[in-house]
């Protein structure tokens, strides 16, 4: 069976002529101020139920991570770096480096505090989408992954499929949840609420082939400012997802911020799987069928 | 540059970065049940075939048995139980969920109509197309459909056994169904029952050590915590009770208390795959190393998507 014949290409070929250009995310987490104006605005937005009130201990991350009631997740990793003053630190500006000079200052106990708002992927290949038995996941006319709340009989399997960790069980009602790239602002030419409320514009919300541009000019700006460290994340269509419409630029490598460094959709493996199945039925078939050689009565 | 050098963690916070699965009990119970009943109906089918009667209905009633509480584990697992006809409104063949929920029904069908040819004596023409139809092809796929939902999921240790999951569900199959078989027939028929029996528990042990060497560290789980002791029961089981089956098969208590072992190896060897799922999920390592280990050896993600 071939791998093409496996995948839901329902974007925008089942939409024609009223397929809208794909739309997504960047979030560019060298601007994210950690305010979490995203997650309260997601939760109001889409009436989102309380997901507990706790204490983490992880910086100022009380969120955990996403799930089916945190749909932005504000991520913060605290790192204890050497300021790198004297060959030039890509973090402190010349300003401040002046004034440092001035100041006694513990070179090698620098901090640095990242911060990146996390989100579902929407991926260009959902492995959601393609497990979900009922159709309740789909593609909308946007290229975006949404869950249709009211087809989801809460089966779960999209759960372990995604390969980001985005999706999971409301436990009070029993179906998957997740981000819906605010597929109801969309239909009324609004962008998503967390964009609309990110005051730094880390998060950036529009078609997506503007969005791979804007993302390939920040990240230039960024090298040239001598943050090498800089790189996309889900940018490249050429990934083991086909790209993700919710991208990123991150400061530090993905498992750092709590994301796979190189996700593959599972479905792509699907064709072997069945074969690897067939061949165990078939031996199955022709054990029992061995069984009963020579006894015919 | 010494940003990335002196990065303290490779993990936030060694959290997990995939979602564990929220299936319960009953998806590991649904398994062996399944297996049990598609494996029973290729029994059956060749023993009816061969003019075994006995054996063809005793088969054939551990597969009406299976293939009836099946649906009931696999509804009360659902979220949303009173939706699970949503599961048929539509056919995926991208989802082995939806792919297998039709597999059930069908299964459903031709397993009722073939008991009630073999042991009621109705519905024989219809019984003879579900007992052939469901013997050759709905109960074998009925018994290994299950490795390749579970294998179709980004959890390492299920992903990466893709091609050995199969082959574990399909040995466990054939054991349970000639253990249910042996149990359920005269010693005198059940000369078929006990060799299947010893063959699926031969399958089963093999290819789970097959997948636990291809799976190296992602297989640390079946070594581990409910999946090692599942692990462990599973091989006990399976061992003594293919050993009791072998040596004193013919005899009434021997085929029972060999049949019972078997049954318990199988239904463990299943709730070990469905821990070992749920404790892969929980390590970021097992996510992580892998996809690092292909980003050094520079192979791109995604193989050529035009191969397919």
């Amino acid at each position: 069976m071939s791998i093409e014949s496996l995948r839901v290409q329902s974007w925008p070929g089942s939409y024609e002529p009223a397929a809208k250009p794909r739309v997504g995310f960047f979030t560019d987490t060298s601007v994210c101020i950690g305010c979490k104006a995203c997650e309260v605005a997601c939760k109001e937005w889409n009436r989102v139920p309380e997901d507990g009130l706790k204490f983490t201990g992880d910086s100022y991350d009380n969120t955990g991570g996403l799930g089916a009631d945190t749909w932005r997740h504000v991520a913060f990793i605290e790192q204890q770096l050497p300021l790198g003053l004297d060959e030039g630190a890509p973090l402190v500006t010349q300003a401040a480096r002046a004034e440092l000079d001035t100041v006694p200052v513990h070179k090698d106990a620098g901090l640095r505090w990242l911060m990146s708002a996390d989100v579902c992927k929407h991926c260009t290949e959902a492995a959601c989408l393609d497990v979900c038995p009922t159709g309740s996941l789909f593609r909308t006319e946007y290229g975006t992954v949404v869950v249709q709340e009211d087809i989801c009989n809460g089966c779960g399997y999209c759960i372990p499929a995604c390969p980001f960790g985005v999706l999971d069980q409301r436990k009070d009602d029993g179906r998957a949840w997740k981000c819906t790239l605010c597929y109801d602002r969309l239909k009324d030419d609004q962008e998503p609420a967390c964009a609309k409320a990110c005051p730094t514009d880390s998060i950036q919300f529009g078609e997506l082939d503007e969005l791979r541009h804007q993302a390939d000019e920040r990240l230039r700006v960024l090298k040239h400012g001598g943050v090498a460290e800089a790189r996309l994340y889900g940018r490249d269509d050429q990934d083991g997802v086909g790209g993700f419409g919710a991208f990123f630029l991150l400061l530090d490598e993905p498992e750092v911020y709590g994301l796979p460094p190189d996700p593959r959709v599972c479905t792509r493996d699907l064709g072997e799987t069945w074969k690897a199945a067939a061949a165990a039925a078939a031996v199955l078939v022709g054990t029992v069928l061995a069984t009963f050689a020579g006894h015919r009565p | 540059m010494s940003a990335t050098q002196t990065s303290p963690t490779h993990s936030y916070y060694g959290r997990a970065i995939l979602k564990e699965p929220v299936w319960t009990w009953e998806i590991p119970a649904y398994f062996f049940t399944g297996g049990l009943a598609g494996a029973s109906a290729t029994l059956g089918l060749m023993a009816d075939v061969t003019g075994n009667k006995p054996l063809a209905r005793s088969a054939w009633t551990a597969a009406l048995a299976g293939v009836s509480v099946s649906p009931v584990f696999l509804i009360s697992d659902l979220g949303r139980p009173e939706r699970f006809l949503n599961m048929l409104r539509v056919f995926k063949i991208t989802s082995p969920m939806s792919v297998g929920s039709w597999i059930l029904s069908a299964a459903g069908g031709a397993f009722t109509a073939s008991f009630a040819r073999v042991r009621l004596q109705r519905l024989t023409r219809i019984g003879a197309a579900g007992g052939a139809l469901g013997g050759a092809v709905l109960g074998p796929a009925l018994s290994t459909y299950t490795a390749v939902l579970v294998a179709d999921t980004a959890i390492p240790a299920w992903h990466e056994a893709r091609r050995q999951l199969p082959f574990v569900f399909a040995g466990s199959s054939m054991a349970a169904a000639g253990a249910a078989a042996c149990i359920l027939t005269p010693v005198a028929n059940a000369g078929p029952a006990r060799r299947v029996a010893v063959a699926g528990a031969t399958l089963e042990g093999v290819a789970s050590q097959v997948m636990e060497r291809h799976l190296g560290t992602l297989g640390r789980p079946y070594h581990e915590e409910a999946a090692g002791r599942f692990s462990l029961a599973a091989k006990s089981l399976t061992v003594a009770g293919a050993a009791v089956i072998t040596r004193f098969g013919r005899r009434r208590l021997g085929a029972a208390t060999g049949g019972l072992l078997l049954l318990g190896g199988s239904m463990c060897e299943r709730f070990a795959v469905y821990h070992a799922g749920i404790q892969s999920a929980r390590d970021p390592q097992a996510t992580v190393g892998p996809q690092r280990a292909r980003t050094a050896t520079a192979t791109p993600a995604n193989a050529p998507l035009t191969a397919g």
